[in-house]
């Protein structure tokens, strides 16, 4: 059984929205073959002012395709077309309290029937350039089409590359030898067509998952270097989320800068902690989330993610990254908690 | 709340409580290991020598030890199929069905890609009958060995793996059948064919889960799986997970018992509840051959609406039963099975698998015929292919990623 939130299930059993519109005059549809499901949004759009005025559909799906339809609808309501189309599909899965990695796809085909629909209403033809495929890393929700793009975009040669630019392997690695079959694959394919080099390409087999699994982790504190993020396990993610455990141990800072650091007042410590999240901050508004300072205990750092950070993934890795630039700046061996 | 109705006994069974009571002296006082020389091993071993005689009337063996305890029907199934290749290096071909299990099939795709082993998947037609011919013409003085399952988990669609065998031989193959839904359902009589090896599962016949037998006969050669000590005659190592065999071997007595209710009441239940949701819900269809099928199993389709959305609205409903096979929940492939018979996806995609057991009773079919139109038609009124009953489904189109 799927490990649905309880919103995913009341939408499913309850949805709102259902059913066909008449007059609708922007109409979007899609489908995911991998899973079977199809997707069909009606909206009715006021012509002067481009405001979504109501908006119904049909699905072919799941649970969570029909639960993320109806929620598209709600988010929708109400919109002009130029702020809908800002959303996000994981707008969709946040709006729901996520969805199951292999699930996300559920919010992407809504995703799709909006653009779709607003292409249909502005009278284009809406292309789509989403190819899915098997779902590799169940972690972080990356499936082989996006490998495959990352690495013939990229030029990528290596599993780890693959993990720094989809995230794939990131977590629990039980995907390794999925990822590296496709890597292996794609480089063939583009030293076939004369991309890269014969001697370029992975060969299966050449890399040991264990050596990609001690890059990927750091032990201390590496002040200013904050790629490669580093990773935990999934089950650590949801205990954080849960705010059941505190994400990562506390590191010893240089000496140093621990010297340095122990004659700040906690003014001074907690002005500082402000200035550095203020420099972080346009680097998570980038991916549609924020970070707010809530409380500078001894050396506790209670912060609050908020927007896109909440529920998702990667907030660990997140909550890591701010913890590395804190420590770095202020020489201190803080510890970042995030609360809810 | 409304008694649960459990219809997924294809996917695993309640474990019977008369197995529960003899295996529980196997977990303390009669801790004993059956190798042991001493008291306390060989009081043990007298009930793994009983276990494995009730297996051998359930199967019809000439002899007891024929029977090979093994830890379920995977590892049966994978033990078969390996001791084939490694027994006679000139044959290394293997013949399979297309609607094997997994147990099989994934086994089959390793070997092909990691030791070029040439597997023959042998297609089945709409109503999931093997086709014949192929399957002759696939067999050859390369085959190790031809592995067709009794009955399939999905459909329960039933193979004449007696024939199938005949013609195995004539090439000199072996051949295996994995009988893990057929063993308890179906009389079987091993000594009455040439069938070399057969494997079976404890759960799926009320016994306990994580024990099952392979059935090996008596001069096929053989190469063990898993090495170490002597036990099962050097054709299994570890120590004798001696409960679970002795949960398995009261299951096979329980299960001969009740063939003939499966036989009769156990199948007319099962075509009740078939003939009552055909004629209540349109656009639905049995898959699989309803003329030669397990007693327990419909499985039906309902077309253009999705399985899991079913699931979830039955489960609220307090009724069991799965969508496509259990063991591939969790990927969002249609069920291997039904794709392989050739139906359209949006009816695959809707097909649900009841399977009953001599647990059922009027009162399931009951409830399902009560709640199943609501749920079929609720989820249609969401879908944009539904176009109401008997109407061709609405021209929809969608962009396919």
């Amino acid at each position: 059984m799927w490990d649905y939130t309880d919103k995913v299930k009341d939408y499913f059993f309850n949805p709102v929205n259902a059913g066909v519109l008449e007059h609708a005059n922007a109409v979007g549809e899609v489908g995911a073959i991998s899973c079977g499901d199809a997707l069909k949004l009606m909206m009715r759009v006021n012509p002067e002012t481009e405001v979504i005025e109501a908006a119904k559909f049909q699905t072919f799906g799941c649970g969570s395709a029909i639960a993320s339809s109806s929620a598209l609808t709600e988010i929708i309501l109400g919109k002009t077309l130029e702020e809908a189309l800002k959303i996000s599909n994981q707008d969709i899965a946040d709006f729901l309290g996520g969805l199951p990695p292999e699930k996300m796809h559920c919010s992407v085909m809504g995703y799709e029937a909006l653009q779709a629909a607003v292409a249909d209403y502005r009278g284009v033809e809406w292309r789509d350039d989403h190819e899915e495929g098997a779902l590799v890393c169940k972690c972080f929700g990356v499936d082989e089409g996006m490998i495959e793009r990352a690495v013939r975009a990229n030029k990528l040669t290596t599993p780890e590359q693959i993990t720094n630019y989809t995230k794939a392997g990131g977590g629990c690695l039980t995907c390794f030898e999925g990822i590296e079959a496709v890597l292996g694959r794609v480089n063939e394919e583009m030293v076939a067509e004369g991309l890269i080099s014969f001697d370029e390409a992975y060969r299966i087999g050449a890399m040991d998952a264990r050596t990609l699994r001690q890059k990927a982790r750091p032990k201390g504190a590496e002040p200013a270097k904050v790629e490669p993020k580093p990773i935990i396990a999934l089950a650590d993610i949801e205990r954080a989320a849960a705010g059941t455990i505190v994400l990562e141990r506390p590191v010893e800072a240089p000496a140093a800068m621990a010297a340095s650091a122990t004659r700040l007042t906690t003014v001074q410590k907690v002005r500082l902690i402000e200035k550095t999240l203020d420099e972080i901050r346009p680097y998570l508004k980038l991916d549609g989330g924020d970070c707010e300072l809530i409380d500078v205990d001894g050396n506790n750092v209670v912060v609050k993610l908020s927007g896109a950070c909440v529920g998702c993934q990667q907030a660990s890795m997140t909550v890591n990254g701010v913890q590395e630039k804190l420590i770095a700046a202020t020489g201190l061996p803080l510890r970042v908690i995030p609360v809810k | 709340m409304t008694t649960p109705v459990y219809l997924d006994n294809n996917a695993t069974t309640r474990c019977d409580e008369a197995v529960v009571e003899a295996m529980l002296p196997f977990f303390t006082e009669q801790f004993g290991n059956p190798s042991s020389m001493h008291a306390f091993g060989a009081r043990v071993g007298g009930a793994v020598k009983t276990a494995r005689a009730q297996l051998q009337a359930l199967l019809g063996t000439e002899f007891d030890h024929e029977i090979v305890f093994t830890a379920g029907g995977t590892e049966s199934d994978n033990m078969a199929i390996l001791s084939a290749l490694e027994i006679d290096p000139g044959r290394d071909e293997i013949i399979i069905s297309a609607v094997e299990h997994p147990a099989v099939l994934s086994l089959c795709g390793h070997l092909e890609k990691t030791r070029g082993v040439k597997v023959h998947v042998i297609p089945v037609d709409g109503r999931g009958l093997l086709d014949i011919a192929a399957y002759r013409a696939a067999l050859s003085q390369k085959t190790a060995i031809a592995s067709i399952m009794w009955a399939n988990n999905e459909t329960g669609t039933i193979f004449p793996v007696a024939e199938l065998a005949e013609l195995a031989k004539e090439v000199g193959a072996l051949f295996h059948t994995d009988a893990v839904q057929a063993a308890g359902k179906v009389p079987i009589d091993l000594k009455s064919t040439v069938i070399d090896m057969l494997s079976l599962s404890g759960h799926k016949l009320h016994g306990p889960k994580g024990i099952g037998a392979l059935y090996v006969r008596r001069g096929t050669r053989f190469r063990s799986l898993i090495k170490g000590g002597h036990q099962e005659r050097g054709r299994r190592a570890g120590t004798e997970n001696t409960p679970g065999i002795v949960g398995l071997g009261k299951a096979a007595e329980l299960a001969a018992l009740h063939m003939a209710d499966e036989k009769t009441r156990v199948a007319a239940l099962r075509d009740r509840l078939e003939k009552g949701l055909l004629q209540r819900i349109p656009n639905a269809f049995v898959t699989g051959n309803p003329d030669e099928r397990l007693p327990n199993t419909s499985n039906i389709a309902f077309e253009y609406v999705e399985g899991e959305g079913i699931l979830l609205l039955m489960n609220r409903e307090g009724i069991a039963a799965s969508s496509g096979s259990a063991c591939t929940s969790g990927s969002l492939e249609p069920s291997h099975v039904l794709r392989a018979m050739n139906i359209p996806y949006t009816a695959a995609h809707g097909a649900i698998r009841f399977s009953f057991s001599r647990d059922n009773g009027e009162a399931d079919v009951d409830r399902v015929l009560e709640v199943m139109p609501g749920i079929i038609e609720k989820l249609r009124a969401l879908s944009p292919f539904w176009q109401g009953a008997d109407k061709a489904p609405a021209t929809f189109n969608p962009v396919y990623a």
